[in-house]
């Protein structure tokens, strides 16, 4: 049926709409007038463009790393260490989450272990991790499991023990088996929790190949990183953190779209 | 007619051990539920009701005795038996038919006539316009009403009800107790209901068993005979029995509550 919308309430849908568009327009110019002083300050002489850059510098660069395949191929490198050490991370978490809620034992008997792991920065694991497993792909890729596994199998542990009680006993007067509560109750209830574990991962997982990356030295952003650092070449520094920047921003939006998809009975 | 019990609960006892040292819950209870009969179980807040419908249920091994259903003993949940919870849990992630086929998946017996049964039974309760829905979009009542049945649909000859109404509202309390006591009768089930609600269990059941304090022992056994107005019993119009009060006030003193 259609309801003719008072003019009260289309005053007020204008209101809202009037203050959404305003926060979009000031998101964008705060961008843009940074880069414009940036880029400004930079053509004046303000500042010294061999330890700042300028936009116009980055994006000179930007175009030449892009025209001459460069930019794709250490930016897809990165990208692939990424992904494969985020999946296995997740999983391996994940599994490990799962073996801790079967058997209490074992989770008891790990606790105190996962919690030093916990607080441990695991990136100082990486000089080790590298020697062990190899300076190439194979240890960024460890060193960027190392770095989520422990988060995830903190978190999603959690996550199972709070499911409700009742909901398991509920299952278990239908006579379910263990397996049964976990894949019909402990797994779907958990989701969401799953899901910020893999928003919080992506990140996690960069920090490991990006540090991975700075003690190997051969290819990657990381890689461009440390070189443009170590030859004073800033431009090529900035540049690599902005990819950085839009491309782990645009990995965790496909998570968070995945959840939206996948979550429709909390809409 | 011979009447058949269909639950024998005998010599029940159960004691807790905790570091701090043990606790009594409950007393050599014995009880028997006849076939088609509803049992109110009523006694003070953490007497041991619970307990007593988890043992039944097979979910925890009493310290003695043993509960039989149809002469079998339990050793663990059977399918002889449905468990019904305060709240309605609902799995949130699944449509309103999936929660009511949950039982049958567990159970490995969801075919072409179960599915049809739930359907029956939804639409003979009014859900079958929601059965493509999700849980969050339901009102407490028929969430509830949807957690009966699926208890009903895997069948079991036993409906075990712990406090089944205690998280609803008032006003939908009365209806919904009003609705599933009526259900409960029409499909002939045999029920054992925990409640707090004296005047619930009254107006539900045919026999009102009366717990005293921890440990849980089994004070009084009331048969509940209702001159209920109008040709169906429901517990609605069984409250308006002049009976209603006497049995009410037997009840609230053998209670023997003390604040």
């Amino acid at each position: 049926m259609y309801n003719k919308v008072s003019e009260e309430q289309e005053k007020y849908i204008r209101k809202i709409k009037r203050r959404k568009k305003n926060i979009t327009i000031t998101q964008i110019l705060i961008l843009v007038v940074w880069l414009f002083l940036w880029e400004v300050a930079a053509k004046l002489g303000w500042i010294d463009t061999f330890l700042t850059s300028s936009p116009s510098e980055v994006w000179k660069l930007f175009i030449e790393y892009t025209k001459n395949g460069n930019l794709f191929y250490h930016v897809g490198i990165s990208v692939t260490e990424t992904i494969i050490g985020f999946l296995i991370g997740t999983i391996l978490g994940v599994l490990v989450a799962i073996m801790l809620w079967w058997s209490d034992f074992i989770a008891k008997v790990l606790d105190p272990y996962l919690v030093v792991l916990n607080s441990l920065p695991k990136t100082a694991l990486a000089p080790i991790i590298i020697i062990w497993v190899g300076a190439g792909y194979s240890g960024i890729i460890v060193t960027a499991i190392t770095v989520s596994i422990v988060v995830t199998i903190m978190n999603v542990y959690s996550g199972f023990r709070n499911v409700d009680e009742d909901k398991i006993k509920l299952l278990e007067t239908f006579g379910a088996t263990k397996f049964q509560v976990l894949k019909k109750v402990v797994l779907p209830s958990s989701f969401p929790t799953i899901i910020s574990t893999l928003k919080v991962n992506i990140g996690l997982s960069w920090v490991g190949v990006i540090v991975g990356e700075f003690l190997v030295s051969k290819a990657g952003i990381g890689y461009l990183i440390v070189y443009g650092g170590q030859v004073f070449k800033l431009d090529l520094v900035m540049m690599s953190v902005f990819i950085l920047a839009i491309i782990s921003a645009v990995m965790y939006q496909l998570i968070a779209f995945v959840e939206k998809k996948l979550t429709k009975w909390q809409q | 007619m011979e009447r058949k019990s269909i639950v024998e609960i005998k010599d029940i006892s159960m004691t807790y051990h905790t570091l701090d040292g043990e606790t009594e819950a409950i007393k050599d209870i014995n009880l028997n539920i006849d076939k088609g009969e509803i049992v109110s179980l009523v006694g003070p807040s953490g007497c041991g009701k619970s307990t007593l419908l988890s043992i039944i249920a097979g979910l925890i091994e009493p310290s003695k005795g043993k509960v039989l259903i149809k002469g079998k003993e339990v050793k663990g949940p059977t399918k002889e038996i449905g468990y019904m919870f305060q709240r309605d849990h609902l799995f949130e992630w699944r449509t309103i038919i999936e929660n009511v086929l949950i039982g049958l998946e567990i159970q490995g017996k969801v075919n072409e006539e179960n599915y049809k049964y739930a359907e029956k039974l939804l639409d003979i309760y009014g859900l079958s316009d929601f059965k493509e829905k999700f849980p969050r979009q339901l009102s407490g009542g028929m969430r509830q009403r949807a957690a009966l049945i699926r208890t009903l649909v895997v069948k079991p000859d036993l409906l075990l009800l712990d406090e089944p109404f205690s998280a609803l509202d008032y006003q939908t309390r009365l209806a919904i107790a009003d609705e599933i006591g009526i259900i409960l009768k029409k499909e002939e089930k045999t029920a054992l209901m925990v409640t707090h609600d004296i005047a619930e269990a009254i107006s539900m059941a045919d026999r009102v068993v009366v717990l005293s304090k921890r440990p849980a022992t089994i004070k009084d056994i009331i048969p509940i005979n209702l001159s209920c107005p109008g040709e169906v019993r429901t517990p609605m119009k069984c409250r308006e029995a002049p009976e209603f009060r006497h049995y009410f006030n037997q009840i609230w003193k053998e209670l023997d509550i003390h604040v």
